[in-house]
């Protein structure tokens, strides 16, 4: 059988003195997912490194609206990273070819 | 080590009120925060900078120190001892005994992030109770397109400390992967930083490669060109058959599927190889090749 680490939602909130209404309204958002077992909200262990960074933001006066928008750009600059990578390796390649 | 301004860090006058300190702060913090400029080492140490001024500034009694001294700070801690002594032995007009003491080693409380300016002033991470995540630390790897053509482990010193890492296959130049809770130790048992890995990839084959396909030329003579046939090719593994059809013209590219690179982090899955004929044209004839080759050509 599959096992899986789970960590309480309220163990999450008194650890990083966070109201335990953000996480639903970040849940609301889709930016974490939870698990609700007998009526008890846990965040599964692949989950919290994300939820950290996104209470980061929040002890920073970022709203979860703020948070879900800047979420979105911090995709798109690792795809722009990503893609702007590859480029350079592709361009060493022609780089090479004239040398 | 040099007298660092705090107010001049959080753009503020040594009149802000702590309501100011904390909105600048919040301010700077939002633009230099590490999860908001990713890969950005500048906005890094900004951040640190900024740490320590707001541990200094939001803390009436660091606050008062700092004021106090100011671009003096080195020799605070003796006018202070001197002042107690003083106090306490009223009638002792003596000399300076105690200038120059009373600095803490800053390394036993582990303050490792702060300047050596704050640590001398006041001893490491700080009396207060604000947890701060540990300073991520950044590390280069070196290694060949041949390293990265399996899964393996290597260790790494970071810090002083051994680390056994996974290095996927497939891994590109460039590419950074992030190893949590590696980096430095947090303050006030707040998290420890991550560790950065970059890779540099070293092309030690005659492969050229583009993502997880590997590009190569290889060599053809005419007659096999001409009549077809059969060839070896390398991969960057082994070796392999490769068939030839008969007219194949010089430049003519062909795909080895699934000869390339494994793709990373897909288990099983791998690019393709990509061939290019490069006909070779005969040389030094014989008299009797150079008559077979003019009948071709009547013919």
């Amino acid at each position: 059988m599959k096992t899986a680490n789970l960590i309480t939602a309220s163990d999450f909130c008194l650890y990083h003195n966070v109201e335990h209404n953000f996480i639903n309204l970040l849940q609301e958002a889709g930016l974490v997912e939870v698990s609700i077992i007998n009526q008890t909200i846990f965040i599964p262990e692949k989950e919290l490194q994300k939820l950290e960074k996104l209470t980061n933001l929040h002890q920073l006066d970022i709203n979860v609206a703020g948070i879900e928008a800047i979420t979105h750009l911090l995709n798109q600059v690792e795809k722009i990273q990503e893609d702007m990578r590859s480029l350079r390796n592709r361009l060493r390649l022609y780089e090479n070819e004239t040398e | 080590m040099a007298f660092i301004d705090y107010y001049k860090t959080l753009s503020l006058t040594k009149t802000a009120s702590d309501k100011d300190i904390k909105n600048a702060y919040r301010k700077l913090a939002r633009k230099y925060h590490p999860d908001l400029n990713p890969d950005n080492a500048e906005a890094n140490k900004r951040f640190q900078e900024l740490n320590e001024a707001n541990e200094v500034l939001s803390d009436p009694e660091k606050r008062k120190k700092y004021d106090k001294y100011g671009e003096n700070w080195q020799h605070g801690e003796a006018y202070e001892q001197q002042a107690r002594q003083q106090q306490n032995r009223p009638g002792n007009y003596g000399g300076n005994g105690g200038f120059g003491g009373g600095f803490t080693d800053a390394e036993s409380f582990g303050g490792g992030d702060f300047s050596d300016f704050f640590k001398s002033m006041f001893g490491g991470g700080g009396s207060r109770q604000t947890k701060y995540r540990g300073q991520d630390y950044n590390a280069e790897l070196h290694l060949t397109l041949l390293d990265t053509a399996e899964t393996h482990k290597r260790t790494l010193t970071v810090g002083g400390k051994n680390i056994r890492i996974n290095i996927p296959a497939g891994i590109e130049n460039g590419q950074t992967i992030k190893i949590s809770g590696h980096g430095g130790a947090g303050v006030n048992n707040g998290p420890a930083g991550d560790l950065y890995i970059k890779f540099f990839i070293a092309n030690d084959t005659r492969f050229k490669r583009d993502g997880s396909n590997l590009y190569t030329n290889l060599k053809l003579d005419l007659y096999t060109a001409v009549l077809g046939g059969e060839i070896t090719a390398e991969t960057l593994t082994g070796k392999v058959k490769v068939k030839i059809k008969p007219e194949t013209q010089n430049g003519t590219k062909v795909k080895l599927k699934g000869k390339g690179m494994p793709v990373y982090k897909k288990e099983n899955e791998f690019g393709d190889l990509y061939l290019t004929y490069d006909v070779q044209v005969p040389v030094n004839l014989t008299e009797k090749q150079k008559q077979l080759f003019e009948e071709l050509s009547k013919s």
